[in-house]
């Protein structure tokens, strides 16, 4: 099933600048490895070579945290809008 | 608790006014004490809004001089105060604008060494910082201190503000466990930002942090807002606590303060 997925500022130049896609699956895995069939190098960025999101980035299942669900292993239904949100620093500069 | 001066009835008449602020609920404002870590996109705005709202107590921490290139969104300073330090800069304007507020300065790099002493005294904390250790050292010492941290970051166009606070909810470790490597998430510097949003980020955290002040309204902990200015949108995450975090968990691992420079090789 279809399910939109909004990407951070900083992932956008793998994403021709969207800043939203749509990836296909039944588990937030299996959207992971869609969007890397169709942006090669995003699920390296988003993920330990285990399949993991990396520890500086948050995957929202739409206002739920999936760390705090099932992991990657989280089912996803239409409709559904995840949200891939990276630790970001900046303020002073 | 004192009165007011009639001055003081006249600037505040505002606020005074509003029944969830009120006399009491000014009086708090000018009894608050809060630290505002960086005097740069963020802090710009929070110091000047707070300041004008009568928080009484304003230290601001910046060991940095103002640049030409800063100004295109530290409202703060100005053409005229290029290479002043941040901190005399900020203080000079607050004081034009509001001489109830004391303004203390810090021209201080903060780290593991200093950061204990600036905390000390202060209520809040604002993170208006630009890097990840600093960032990190902020909410371990908030945590260890129990002190509220109240947190804006901004990149590009997107723009993300909650407030952690250990006590009642989730801490930047609960989100966040670790600083990412260098190299791997970039900053503003690097990004670039659209100078504006630093000013929607850093009055959102000024609001937040005359809410909590108050004690009106709904709080922001356990909640991360983003703003993505393209979009012309707002959305609200929940933040919950991590039992695994690291220092504000039950078995917290963490129980010093980290300077990350030392191994990560960032820049601050």
């Amino acid at each position: 099933m279809a399910v939109k997925v909004r990407i951070p500022s900083p992932l956008m130049k793998l994403t021709n600048n969207q800043s939203e896609v749509t990836a296909e699956g039944a588990t937030i895995a299996d959207l992971f490895n869609n969007l890397e069939s169709q942006f090669a190098g995003i699920k390296d960025r988003i993920c330990e070579e285990n399949g993991t999101p990396r520890r500086f980035i948050n995957i929202y299942l739409n206002e739920e945290d999936i760390r705090f669900l099932e992991g990657e292993n989280t089912a996803v239904k239409e409709g559904d809008e995840v949200s891939i949100i990276p630790a970001i620093a900046g303020g002073l500069v | 608790m004192t009165d007011f001066t009639d001055e003081q009835i006249e600037r505040y008449s505002r606020h005074i006014i509003l029944p969830e602020v009120g006399g009491v609920g000014q009086m708090k404002l000018l009894d608050s004490k809060v630290l505002i870590i960086g005097a740069g996109g963020l802090g710009s705005p929070t110091a000047y809004y707070l300041a004008a709202a009568g928080v009484g107590t304003l230290g601001i921490v910046d060991f940095d001089v103002v640049d030409l290139s800063n100004l295109q969104r530290q409202i703060i300073h100005s053409t005229e105060r290029i290479g002043m330090l941040k901190t005399e800069s900020a203080k000079k304007t607050i004081q034009s604008l509001n001489p109830d507020v004391n303004v203390v300065t810090y021209n201080d790099k903060i780290s593991s060494q200093n950061i204990m002493d600036l905390f000390e005294g202060y209520d809040y904390v604002l993170d208006g910082t630009d890097n990840f250790p600093t960032r990190y050292l902020i909410n371990d010492a908030c945590v260890l201190t129990g002190k509220t941290n109240i947190h804006g970051s901004i990149f590009r166009f997107e723009g993300q503000v909650t407030i952690f606070d250990a006590k009642e909810g989730p801490c930047y470790r609960c989100l966040y466990p670790e600083p990412p490597p260098p190299g791997l998430v970039p900053n503003c510097q690097e990004g670039g930002v659209l100078g504006v949003l630093a000013g929607i980020i850093g009055n959102m955290q000024a609001v937040e942090t005359l809410k909590h002040i108050l004690g009106i309204g709904d709080s922001m902990v356990g909640k991360l807002l983003i703003y993505d200015a393209l979009k012309t949108e707002f959305r609200k995450l929940k933040l919950k606590k991590d039992k695994n975090c690291p220092i504000c968990g039950p078995n917290p691992t963490i129980k010093e303060l980290i300077d990350y420079e030392q191994f990560c090789g960032f820049s601050s």
